[in-house]
């Protein structure tokens, strides 16, 4: 007879199933980075001369950065010069239709579950997908186009809609904010760019799978979304990275606009390799992700369920500058093995009677250590702000860790602030209950996490709360031991 | 249906069961009675499938099966239900979720279809009204916020939708109140079926004025010391434990 333990240590060690790799050939740009590469970049991409400038501004800001070592996670120095910034699959260079996509890639992204045939689409859903440093494809293009959204891998945008991406890019995550954040400014390559014209309702799911497959390179991608007066749009990405022994870093941008009466709803499945079990290599994903509700009424959620990466510093944040605006924040993150996770939010109250919700349930087990990190800011002009933040951890086994650092800034006394956490602590009770019952330990292990993050799965789009619960419940397998 | 033989049994190297010997035969009710720290609960836990104790000697045959080679959720599909004396808490997971999980995970080991969210209910609500289950104890999650009452009576609850061939009742007239202990005994007795046992471990002699055994055993010391009828309890009951741990006579056989 198995023991409990024995299977919840199976469960917990299942393998990595998107650990695979494509040989395609790829056209790269020599490791290492300096301006030569950076005017490479941009003229493989044939970006407009603005480009190139606002890419060259924060290469030469950052290098007067250093890293921010102030996070709850370890990892030995990078070295910036041994990455490649730029990969991109050969044949890839001047796709017009879906026909013409590399069938490798094609079949890549069908052993992730992602056909990128339109007809086979889930319904609803459009996508964009990003194979290392570039877009390789994007469905419902033209459908899209009839209601005026733009839809398209970012890259293009900057060609055919330069207006959009000069007034919006920046305008959320400045060129100087951080050190990754200013890195990816100067190289990044690709990524998702979506326009949502005034009193547009978006009528499909958008969503990009982003896959890094190269060897040594890093993916640096760039996402703007901007929802113009009374839009609402619902954007959902996805993640995956073939299993490598050495660390590669993913250090993406993504920037939201809200303007009056508008609606973005933002949802993250992050799943990038998350390393083996003694901690050798996986994805540092270094990532800035931040929201403007620029306009009145306006409401920004993030939603993210991280199971993956080795390293995941990242903190989904709002400013919540126009009155009565809205930001939420729900967040799961599972960390298993050697995986470091430091993240959280950042609420930023400006405007009056704006509302931040936060909601986020930590995961740990293994030898995974995890952080919440958030921070609620009330400005001395947001009169009659609102937030809440739940914060609750559960541990499964006696090896891992969880970490709250909240940090509550007020200015403005007519504030209501409300903070509740908890820890919990998985048991062998709760499973020998359940397989009392007659429910396996597996079984039983998923549903008590399922229970534990209903509040942030009820949140997410739902074939997509049905993959994130799926996800989770593999990446579960063998947790205690 | 079940037969325990010369048990041994420890936790962290200290024999808790020392030689238990046990027969139930279908649609019999026995009783274990027996001072703290005699086994009682350690017998109904190993029965179970806890994986915390160690059998070092002995064998238990359930429906002619061996049942210390099967995993705990095993026992529970080939009919074994354990009322637990501290029934667990599963956070955001509803009690009608967690119940259904559990029926159709049974039903599936035996061959029968599963059933569907509105059949569930339809299912249970007789059982919710012999328990005097509120409604809105079923789509509360499990056994979160509950009474110790509700926990007990939910257990009971669980039996009846579970139907199991035997059912272990661990103390569960621990903390309930005499009305409390009515319903819950009213819901065993409307169970007790002629292929159906019941094996009921309690401290005192109160729960069996409601369920009525046929036959009592006294556990102490790791040994059944004393076997008898429903008369035994109420001796107990006079006199207390301490007469038998005094004369512990051979074990036997039942």
């Amino acid at each position: 007879m198995a023991t409990e333990t024995e299977q919840i240590h199976e469960l917990a060690n299942q393998e990595y199933k998107y650990g695979f790799y494509t040989d395609v050939e790829a056209d790269e740009v020599p490791a290492g980075l300096n301006e030569d590469v950076i005017r490479l970049i941009s003229t493989k991409k044939n970006e407009p001369e603005f480009m190139l400038e606002w890419r060259l501004k924060a290469y030469r800001h950052w290098l007067t950065l250093e890293e921010p070592r102030w996070a709850n996670v370890t990892f030995p120095p990078i070295d910036y010069q041994a990455i490649v910034y730029y990969s991109a699959p050969k044949s890839q260079s001047k796709v017009k239709s879906l026909d013409e996509v590399d069938p490798q890639i094609l079949d890549a992204y069908r052993k992730l579950g992602i056909p990128l045939q339109e007809q086979e689409l889930l319904a609803g859903v459009a996508v964009d997908a990003v194979f290392d440093s570039v877009s390789v494809a994007t469905t419902f293009q033209a459908k899209l186009a009839e209601l005026g959204i733009i839809f398209c891998p970012f890259s293009e945008a900057v060609l055919k809609h330069p207006d959009l991406v000069k007034k919006y890019l920046g305008s959320v995550v400045p060129v100087s904010d951080n050190f990754y954040a200013c890195l990816n400014s100067a190289v990044f390559t690709d990524g998702s760019f979506c326009y949502v014209p005034k009193g547009v309702r978006c009528p499909m799911e958008l969503s990009t799978y982003f896959r890094i497959n190269a060897a040594k390179t890093g993916q640096f991608e760039r996402t703007l979304i901007i929802a113009d007066e009374g839009a609402y749009v619902s954007y959902l990405e996805g993640c995956t990275a073939p299993m490598r022994d050495e660390n590669q870093l993913h250090a993406a941008v993504v920037e939201l606009v809200a303007h009056d009466n508008a609606q973005i709803k933002y949802s993250t499945i992050q799943n990038w390799y998350p390393g083996d079990d003694e901690g050798r290599g996986g994805i540092y994903n270094f990532v800035t992700k931040r929201g403007k509700c620029a306009g009145v009424n306006s409401k920004i959620s993030w939603t993210q369920v991280e199971t993956g990466s080795a390293i995941t510093w990242k903190y989904p944040s709002c400013i919540l500058l126009g009155d009565n605006s809205i930001g939420e924040f729900y967040s799961v993150a599972l960390t298993r093995k050697r995986q470091q996770a430091d993240t959280g939010t950042k609420m930023i109250h400006i405007g009056k009677n704006t509302r931040s919700t936060v909601v986020s349930k930590g995961i740990s087990a293994g030898f995974g250590q995890n952080t919440y990190r958030g921070l609620i800011k009330i400005l001395g002009g947001a009169e009659n702000a609102r937030n809440y933040t739940q914060c609750d951890s559960m541990l499964i086994g006696d090896k891992c860790g969880a970490h709250t650092f909240p940090y509550i800034e007020i200015k403005n006394s007519t504030a209501q602030m409300e903070h509740e956490a908890s820890t919990s602590k998985i048991g062998e009770d709760q499973i020998f209950y359940c397989q009392q019952r007659g429910i396996s330990a597996e079984d039983a292990v998923s549903m008590i996490v399922s229970g534990f993050c209903k509040e942030v799965f009820k949140e997410l789009p739902m074939e997509f709360a049905v993959e994130a619960q799926k996800l989770l419940s593999i990446s579960l397998e063998g947790s205690v031991g | 249906m079940l037969e325990i033989r010369n048990l041994h049994v420890s936790a962290a190297n200290k024999p808790i069961l020392r030689g238990i010997n046990l027969t139930i035969h279908p649609g019999e009710v026995h009783s274990i009675m027996g001072p703290n720290g005699s086994g009682k609960s350690t017998l109904a836990q190993v029965l179970a499938g806890r994986e915390s104790y160690d059998v070092t000697d002995g064998q238990i045959l359930f429906n002619g099966q061996d049942l210390l080679e099967m995993a705990p959720e095993d026992r529970a599909r080939e009919g074994i239900f354990m009322a637990f004396q501290y029934p667990v808490e599963i956070r955001g997971v509803s009690n009608m979720y967690f119940l259904r999980t559990a029926l159709n995970a049974v039903r599936k080991h035996r061959g029968d279809e599963e059933v569907d969210a509105m059949d569930f209910l339809t299912m249970v609500r007789e059982k919710m009204k012999l328990l005097k289950m509120d409604d809105t104890l079923i789509n509360r999650a499990v056994n979160e916020g509950f009474s110790g009452g509700e926990k007990k009576r939910n257990e009971i609850f669980q039996m009846a939708v579970l139907e199991p061939k035997l059912a272990i009742l661990d103390e569960t007239d621990s903390g309930l109140d005499i009305d409390a202990l009515k319903i819950v005994a009213n819901g065993v007795n409307a169970m007790r079926e002629t292929d159906r046992s019941f094996l009921v471990i309690t401290h005192y002699q109160r729960l069996l004025d409601y369920i009525v055994p046929d036959f009592v055993h006294v556990l102490s010391d790791g040994r059944i010391v004393t076997s008898g009828d429903k008369t035994l309890a109420l001796e107990l009951e006079e006199k207390g434990y301490s007469w038998l741990e005094i004369e512990p006579g051979d074990q036997p056989n039942v």
